[in-house]
């Protein structure tokens, strides 16, 4: 398996050979921060595009297909439209924070993007409480959203921003303690160590049943963090306008966007990581010339193709079912994924002190 | 006792149900899609065969059509879109008959609504299901179908 760590080696050592030690490590995060906004953007250029055809099969219709072979083209000039387009100064709104709240949302996003292990030695962000700092910097996004609704100063926003605040509150819950149950199991916390010890099997089969159960209340609060339907009464266009973001305008409505198709790529993620083994292969153990195969495959390519599933399976529930109402989400959330979240957690603790996992 | 029971069957009968819907989206997903491609699929595009596009009248192969002047669609039309020229004529027998001279069709004040078709004693006229129709001036819709 092709060790990316080897590109990143090579290029440390170039530039050290004819720069000064904290030149080059200056030079290395200008670098990775460029390679990040620029993966960030084609994801979700490919993310939006995705969902338009996903959608457009959920209806029976065969969706984007004027712009470029097959529709390829429509996000990127959908993008290009976005960046033209005017910003408009709104009076009465907060301008510093109104200003500000974009920023938030997308920094928040792209730190927890950037924690992501994409590949073998592809991973800018590894320490030994990994997941706990993803889980922290994706929650700043709920700032940024609470900000924007507060500073545009029209109802619609606040309302949605509060509803948005509720159920990102409520649902982090649901995320926190899934990722706790296998956090259990590993027990660690680093990324690149989770993904290592999955070299075995995935732990969505190692850990059988309560590792399934997580992964599937993770998919659910996943949802529901990244404000998609069912789940998005935050937006509720048909009650809200647009929620959060009615009062924004052109790159800065763009943000948001781009912010909310890439919330639900780190959602996949995570739990691609954490779930479906990370960069790693699928090894079935005793199945040596199999295992050797799947070896074959680059990582990046089982990384992307592990998060197409769950994006896949995200979108199916957002063309599936109907919207929630409010006081139904917070049942849903409260009555039944937290109860069974925390049985499933305790489930996990005894199937790890009696090693009844593979 | 009574609550808990309904907090769990209620659970798994939702949960089943978000199944069932997943699996009627998922069958949906790989169907074939419904969607027109218009003017691409010109040649394989077929309207179903009661679309009422125009009104026609079949001829035979001597150029013959069915048609005997009666102008019971004449009198059907609550447009006043079909317009009959006749003629008298006397046949070898001695006997008087009418005979069509004309058989003037409006497509451009056409409401489609078939009480021509289905008044006509002798199956002379047909809705055909063509519809492109449009043209740069309204005369050009006024046809003489025999």
């Amino acid at each position: 398996m092709f060790d990316f760590g080897v590109v990143t080696q090579w290029i440390d050592e170039l530039l050290r050979s004819f720069l000064p030690g904290t030149a080059a490590t200056l030079v290395e995060l200008v670098l990775i921060g460029l390679c990040l906004l620029v993966g960030y953007a084609v994801i979700a250029l490919i993310l939006i595009y995705a969902e338009r055809k996903v959608c457009a099969f959920f209806q029976c219709r065969i969706g984007p297909n004027r712009v470029g072979p097959y529709g390829t083209i429509q996000s990127i000039a959908d993008m290009l439209k976005m960046l033209t387009k005017e910003i408009i100064e709104i009076n009465h709104v907060d301008r510093f924070l109104f200003n500000l709240a974009p920023f938030m949302v997308i920094i928040a996003s792209v730190l927890a993007f950037g924690c992501l292990p994409f590949a073998k030695g592809l991973h800018v962000i590894d320490f030994n409480v990994g997941i706990f700092f993803l889980i922290a910097v994706s929650s700043i996004g709920i700032v940024g959203i609470l900000l924007a609704g507060w500073a545009s100063n029209n109802k619609y926003s606040l309302i949605g921003a509060m509803r948005s605040g509720a159920q990102m509150i409520s649902y982090e819950l649901s995320i926190g303690l899934s990722i706790l149950t296998l956090v259990v199991f590993s027990g660690t916390m680093q990324l690149s160590e989770i993904v290592e010890q999955q070299a075995a099997g995935w732990f969505i089969f190692r850990g059988h049943i309560p590792a399934f159960i997580a992964f599937v209340i993770y998919v659910i609060a996943g949802t529901a963090e990244t404000n998609r339907g069912p789940f998005d009464l935050p937006e509720a266009d048909s009650e809200l306008t647009a929620g959060y973001h009615t009062e924004y305008s052109g790159m800065h409505f763009g943000f948001f966007y781009l912010a909310e198709y890439l919330n639900m790529f780190v959602v996949a993620g995570v739990a691609t990581t954490l779930f479906l083994g990370g960069w790693m292969p699928l090894h079935i153990p005793g199945w040596e010339g199999f295992n050797q195969v799947m070896d074959y495959i680059p990582s990046l390519i089982w990384f992307a193709g592990k998060c197409a599933v769950v994006i896949f399976i995200i979108m199916w529930f957002k063309w599936t079912f109907p919207r929630l109402r409010i006081d139904q989400l917070l049942h849903l959330e409260w009555k039944y994924l937290l109860p069974i979240n925390l049985c499933n957690l305790l489930l996990m603790v005894i199937v790890v002190v009696f090693k009844l996992h593979f | 006792m009574r609550s808990t029971k309904t907090y769990f069957s209620t659970f798994f009968s939702g949960l089943l149900s978000l199944l069932k819907g997943m699996r009627v989206t998922i069958r949906e997903f790989f169907t074939k899609k419904t969607t027109e491609q218009y003017p691409e699929n010109r040649a394989t595009l077929k309207m179903f065969d009661r679309f009422r596009g125009e009104l026609v009248m079949p001829h035979d192969e001597n150029g013959n059509n069915k048609c005997i002047a009666c102008g019971l669609c004449q009198a059907n039309c609550p447009n006043g879109t079909i317009r009959i020229t006749t003629d008298t004529i006397t046949t070898e027998d001695g006997k008087k008959k009418k005979v069509l001279v004309k058989y003037e069709y409006d497509l451009g004040s056409c409401i489609f609504c078939q009480l021509c078709v289905k008044n006509c004693p002798r199956n002379a006229i047909e809705f055909r299901p063509t519809f492109e129709h449009a043209v740069f001036t309204r005369s050009k819709l006024i046809k003489q179908l025999n």
